[in-house]
């Protein structure tokens, strides 16, 4: 049996958040808190967090109204330094955490930091499930590919072959492609950007905060420690440029400038390849749509990655909105208390409490 | 009425037995519900296999359904039949053991098919030979009956067959003076789609009826008085909905919305079912994706201000314990309820237990002190739900609820309360700063605790001035910024310890019954042994003998006065189902030696069987 659930269609994600009132703003030393920083130095963390807190500061909402929920993991220390609300809850747990307090919020701005190991190996079910039920939360996942706090085991986003404390011979285990990962769980906002890249990250940002629904982000983030220069090649702008495949929305996705521009094609098999724009056949180009319901395009753009950086696809995958899980939940209980005439009272409870079979002794 | 004699009962235990398939829980309901209007008190045992549909005909596919009731106040559902109700050789076998020798059995002879009797091992049909002569058997060919009485209705056979139950429920309610008009109502809302199974149903219980009226093996008919109540309007009542409607009324007069986080699990299912219909009083239900996100959707919302549930039985909280010690971390209210089933691991799935003591006050790394209490019958289910909100609102902290499979599914009258006479629960959120800083200005310190609950402010997110950040790494007292001094850890680790002992000066004195004052042996539970112990202590004391007996609500803290009860008897006797948890806890607390008496067979102590372990201990005394 199934049933039409008449779920409102909310258009931003930040809808229901209380705003400032007109006129008045905030700043970035409102948004960071007396706590001091205690990564590393020259982690890429700290790039992060001074776009975010440069970031929130134009959303508008209320400061109180926003809530940090982070994982374990050097990521998840995240909360700490934001003055906003937040948790820093237990490894793997903060997608499930976020649920329970977004469906019962409307009114907060839900976000949740975590890494590589938090979100992949030790939360992937939580993680696929919030992203599944589409909950109206933006998840920050810091992939550097290696375990930092607990000093360098190899991660769920290792290479095959990386020599890590834990895999002295090189690890044998195949990683998980994070975007890949979301766009099979259906998330409805995907995208990917870098800790170095502060323009593109705070779009990012501002692009997920903005939708609504679950929008996942992973930002890949250096860690100088145990596994320095995982994304070197993309920090040099001329590397940069010739490898990182934009993800513009209606556009060829394209990689490199002038007569080393290249694209991305369909082949015979259907399959996605990139070649050199002028070989390609304008017919075959592959546009980039990013609000498609169908994610097969977004997942086959996903798997251009390559271990050794050939080409990275970067920007938004997929931004296509779907009723989400919060918004239908409260739905329900709104409607029932309506339907009911209100709040429930005494003589509710009291009713409710008898039932329909009873029996009066004198 | 019935034209044939009539004979008056003091208490009755009747079990339905037969075929999962055979409608025994619902025969055995509504049996239940039209002994309850009668004024009767009642005590009701489900008894059901974990499979959905076990084979056909198997004795892993018996349910059964047994209720005692009395016109005088019922402790359980009793230890033996005296009526059972047989619906095929499966039934029969399965519970014959457990008959006294004089009692009425029903059964169904036109299940007693060669190959239904071989299913279960009989090598000859027991109807026909001397192996039941002890008892008083009935042989009525009920599903024949049943589709005669249906001839003229345009069902097919299958149909017709299946309304068998009502047709035994008709003749039971004959044979005890039962109305039906009740039942008959319930058909109507059971079958409104299906108007023409509606009235074969009904006609079936006519028919059962009927039956007993006329047919001669059945010379009389029992009636059992109202038991002596309590003046008030009651109602019958399982553990599990109890439970449920203790939540609601919990968030009810708080003012907190309840947010149930919760996985799919027997026995505790039923909780989340109903409150997923009970939408209209707030109440939000999150079917998390596992146990672990169960709890976790919790303690998100009871950390936004919510009333946190997660409901479970033993391997889920299992898998909750980690966000139940972050939950003790963050000093946050969190309500978890076990109802309690055989273990380890998957064990009995729809057996009851009480071997989750040890796992509810320690299962966590760490010292991660909770509270823990745990009702004693269904209907006190209600009131432990009320209770567990408020210690966990009062003093900020998760508290396990200890049900069980035996609570949870079984029933009794249930005085309904008066809604303005239920606890006031309301809870005072953080507003406003509640300290100064060096220069004097006003600050929110988050773990700043309460000089009498040592309960630290609960500042929901959306209040102004109060952000501040929580989580599981160490805090400093007042302020909550994360500390690895080894001072704080210390004094830390033994506040969270204080502030659940300080629970017990809220707690009223445990009270014991002893009525001559002169007993040497104490029979002391906790949980749904109330009940079999309450009715053997009475057995006892039937013979002349003294004996005291106290029931613990409140397993962490235990009250105050616990100490001096224990040493102010020659011996206090814990019956438990289980290998002795609570007995392993007192003894290391009171260093009293407590003896202990365990069963874990998955179904409640009987009567009798308490009793002579009582008698035994006071011979041991003489
Ligand atoms: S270990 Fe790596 S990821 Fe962790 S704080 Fe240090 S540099 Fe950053």
């Amino acid at each position: 049996m199934s049933t039409d659930l008449g779920i409102p269609t909310l258009r931003s994600g930040t809808d229901g958040v209380p705003t400032l009132p007109e006129g008045e703003t905030q700043n970035r030393k409102e948004f960071t808190s007396d706590q001091e920083v205690r990564w590393c130095p020259g982690c890429g963390d700290y790039a992060i967090l001074a776009a975010v807190q440069g970031f929130l500061p134009d959303l508008g909402l209320r400061r109180e109204n926003i809530v940090f929920v982070s994982g374990i993991g050097c990521s998840s220390r995240f909360p700490y330094y934001l003055d906003t609300y937040g948790m820093h809850s237990i490894h793997g747990r903060a997608p499930a955490i976020a649920t329970g307090l977004a469906t019962s919020r409307g009114d907060l701005s839900v976000w949740v930091v975590t890494g590589d190991g938090d979100a992949l190996s030790i939360g992937g079910n939580h993680l696929i499930h919030a992203m599944r039920r589409n909950v109206n939360m933006t998840i920050l996942l810091f992939n550097n590919k290696i375990y930092g706090l607990t000093k360098g085991q190899y991660s769920p986003t290792s290479d095959v072959g990386a020599i890590t404390k834990s895999t002295p011979l090189g690890s044998v285990d195949h990683p998980f492609n994070p975007v890949s990962l979301a766009l099979g769980a259906e998330a409805s906002f995907v995208a990917r950007t870098m800790d170095s890249d502060r323009k593109h990250l705070t779009e990012t940002l501002r692009a997920a905060a903005e939708h609504r629904g679950t929008s996942l982000v992973e930002i890949y983030q250096n860690c100088p420690i145990f596994n320095d220069g995982a994304f070197q090649l993309l920090k040099d702008r001329d590397e940069a440029t010739a490898r990182i495949l934009h993800l513009v929305d209606g556009e060829p996705v394209r990689a490199g400038s002038g007569d080393a521009t290249r694209v991305v094609v369909r082949d015979d098999e259907g399959r996605l390849q990139v070649v050199p724009e002028a070989d390609a056949d304008p017919g075959r180009l592959v546009r980039h749509r990013v609000a498609d319901p169908d994610p097969s395009q977004a997942f086959a753009l996903s798997r251009l990655d390559d271990p050794a950086f050939a080409q990275v696809p970067m920007g938004i995958f997929r931004n296509a909105p779907r009723p989400t899980y919060d918004d239908g939940v409260r739905a329900q209980v709104s409607a029932a208390v309506d339907d009911a005439g209100g709040r429930a009272a005494h003589a509710d409870l009291t009713a409710l409490l008898h039932g329909k079979d009873t029996w009066t002794v004198a | 009425m019935s034209s044939k004699s009539v004979e008056r009962l003091g208490r009755v235990v009747i079990r339905f037995a037969g075929d999962s398939g055979d409608g025994m829980q619902l025969t055995g309901d509504r049996f239940t519900a039209e002994t309850a209007s009668l004024g009767n008190d009642l005590s009701t045992l489900p008894n059901f296999p974990a499979e959905i549909r076990a084979p056909q005909g198997t004795l892993p596919g018996v349910s059964s359904f047994q209720v005692q009731f009395a016109d005088h106040d019922v402790l359980t559902p009793g230890d033996a039949p005296d009526v059972l109700v047989a619906m095929n050789p499966a039934a029969l076998r399965a519970n014959l053991g457990d008959l006294p020798r004089g009692a009425t059995v029903i059964v169904n002879t036109d299940e007693f098919t060669k190959r239904n009797l071989g299913k279960v091992g009989y090598t000859a049909n027991p109807l026909d030979d001397d192996s039941l002569d002890s008892w008083q058997v009935h042989a009525v060919p009920l599903t024949s009956i049943t589709v005669e009485a249906l001839d003229t209705f345009d069902l097919t056979r299958k149909d017709k067959e299946r309304a068998k139950n009502m047709f035994a429920l008709g003749l039971l309610s004959w044979m005890y003076n039962r109305p039906t008009a009740g039942t008959e109502a319930f058909l109507k809302t059971k079958f409104a789609t299906k108007p023409e199974i509606l009235a074969a149903n009904v006609a079936a219980l006519h028919a059962g009826h009927a039956y007993g009226e006329t047919t001669e093996s059945f010379a009389v008919s029992y009636d059992i008085s109202p038991a002596p109540m309590a003046a008030g309007t009651y109602r019958n009542i399982t553990g599990n909905l109890a439970l449920a409607y203790g939540f609601v009324a919990a968030s009810y007069r708080s003012g907190l919305p309840l947010v149930l986080g919760s996985y799919p699990i027997t026995p505790a299912s039923d909780v989340l079912h109903t409150l997923s219909t009970l939408k209209r009083f707030g109440v939000t239900t999150i079917q998390a994706e596992d146990e672990i996100a169960g709890v976790g959707a919790a303690l998100g919302a009871a950390y936004g201000g919510a009333l946190g549930l997660t409901t479970t039985s033993g391997p889920g909280l299992a898998l909750k314990s980690e966000t139940i010690g972050l939950a003790v971390s963050l000093e946050l209210p969190l309500v978890i309820v076990d109802v309690q089933r055989g273990g380890p691991s998957t064990g009995l799935p729809t057996k009851t237990e009480q071997a989750d003591l040890l796992q509810a006050m320690f299962g966590r790394n760490g010292e991660s002190p909770v509270a823990v209490i745990a009702p004693s019958s269904p209907t006190d289910c209600f009131d432990a739900a009320l209770e567990a909100v408020r210690i966990a609102t009062t003093y900020r902290t998760p508290v396990i609820l200890l049900s069980d499979g035996y609570l949870a599914n079984g029933s009794e009258p249930w005085q309904v309360p008066d809604v303005d006479a239920l606890p006031d629960l309301t809870v005072e959120l953080a507003t406003e700063p509640n300290d100064v800083d060096d220069e004097g200005n006003p600050v929110f310190h988050p773990y700043l605790h309460d000089e009498t609950t040592l309960a630290r402010p609960w500042a929901v997110p959306g209040t102004p001035g109060l952000e501040h950040r929580v989580g599981g790494i160490e805090k400093a007292d007042i302020t909550g910024n994360i500390s690895y001094d080894p001072g704080n850890h210390d004094h830390m680790v033994r506040l969270r310890q204080r502030k659940i002992d300080t629970i017990a000066q809220s707690l009223p004195d445990l009270e014991v019954d002893d009525p001559s004052g002169e007993a040497r042996v104490l029979v002391l539970g906790w949980g749904s042994t109330y009940g079999p112990i309450k009715a053997a202590t009475r057995l006892v004391r039937g013979t002349g003998a003294k004996v005291a007996q106290a029931h613990l609500r409140h397993l962490n803290p235990f009250p105050a006065n616990l100490g001096d009860v224990l040493r102010s008897y020659d011996r206090v006797v814990v019956p438990e189902m289980n290998l002795g948890q609570l007995a392993l806890l007192l003894r290391a607390k009171y260093l009293v030696d407590v003896r202990s008496h365990t069963a874990v067979r998955g179904l409640p102590f009987a009567t009798t069987e308490l009793a002579d372990v009582i008698d035994q201990h006071l011979k041991e005394l003489a």
